[in-house]
């Protein structure tokens, strides 16, 4: 499964959005309906899918979902 | 649930399948006996104290489904360290106890400062640390209760305690404020506030403010660690399952 298809999975698993909502711009709050602690949860989740650690500050950074996948991408998780 | 329902599973690795409680200042006093009544209950108890030997002492009166955990809740990495080393070895935590407290009395003209900052960081820093260390695993697993011990006197006053008094205000405040936080996570935070209970801690205090606090209470005697512990223990259950943010006053009708 690709990068793009697991957070797609997340985000809807998590917030009960559609997947045709989960796009590139989406900002989790604003367009995904997400409060401060669905977006924590979000990135508890990221964490876990990945196996990773993302840092507080990092974490404030990732308000969309095109952001996540970048973010993702660059840490080489590909796989 | 039994007592024998622990189990190895495929890693070799002994895994409690109880529910899983921490306690802070389990040693001795109210937190002992929170963590006996909660053992009794079919809860295995994670207990935390600074006190060693009293731990230990605890830890050999309770047996197996009792953990003994020696930690300064003051100190934010130990406290973190300890959360980790407690969920991966005993399992999730589904209750916390912020039970720990000391007092450092005076009047605030002769109260230095490092009274103060004491008390404070015990009773609530160290419940916000401890708090902050399980919410993380109490929100992957949808599920949790945290008691917070405050006392009477949070809403009552009490000379020569402005420290202490001060700190059990301040875990009504993070009570209602972190239920408010997990309420739609399944996640529970309540206050037990206890009146004048026998003590080691009560014990400690002057004849006068153990005298003028007697003779206040409507039913006219002291309460037991066990009563705030009957309190702490129909919290963290299910059979709360739908109350939060509360502070239940257990007092002999002092407050009322």
């Amino acid at each position: 499964m690709s990068l793009e298809s697991r957070v797609t999975e997340i985000i809807i698993d998590k917030l009960g959005v559609k997947p045709e909502q989960v796009t590139v711009e989406a900002q989790f709050d604003t367009d995904l309906g997400a409060d401060s602690i669905d977006q924590y949860e979000l990135i508890m989740g990221f964490e876990d899918a990945f196996g990773l650690r993302i840092d507080e500050d990092e974490a404030t950074q990732l308000t969309t979902v095109g952001k996540v996948i970048e973010y993702l991408r660059a840490k080489d998780l590909d796989k | 649930m039994g007592r024998n329902d622990t189990a190895l599973v495929g890693t070799g690795r002994r895994v409690i399948m109880k529910r899983l409680a921490v306690v802070t200042g389990a040693a001795r006093g109210i937190g002992y006996s929170i963590s006996e009544k909660l053992v009794r209950s079919g809860w295995s108890v994670a207990g935390c104290d600074v006190l060693k030997d009293d731990l230990m002492t605890a830890s050999d009166k309770l047996g197996d489904s009792f953990s003994p955990w020696v930690l300064d809740i003051t100190d934010e990495n130990a406290v973190q360290e300890t959360a980790g080393r407690i969920e991966n070895e005993l399992g999730p935590v589904f209750g916390l106890v912020n039970n720990a407290g000391i007092t450092r009395d005076g009047l605030i003209m002769r109260m230095e400062k490092k009274d103060w900052d004491l008390v404070l960081n015990v009773n609530l820093t160290g419940a916000f640390l401890m708090c902050r260390a399980f919410s993380r695993g109490m929100l992957r697993q949808k599920e949790g209760s945290i008691v917070n011990i405050s006392s009477v006197v949070a809403l009552l006053g009490a000379p020569g305690q402005v420290n202490y008094v001060s700190t059990k205000a301040g875990l009504l405040g993070l009570t209602r404020s972190l239920s408010r936080e997990f309420a739609a996570r399944n996640i529970r935070v309540n206050a037990v506030a206890p009146g004048f209970i026998e003590t080691e801690m009560t014990r400690e205090l002057s004849e006068k403010i153990r005298e003028d606090y007697a003779g206040r209470v409507p039913m006219k005697r002291m309460g037991k660690p066990e009563n705030i512990a009957d309190a702490v223990r129909f919290l963290l259950d299910d059979v709360s399952s739908y109350i939060t943010g509360v502070v239940l006053p257990v007092d002999g009708g002092l407050t009322t």
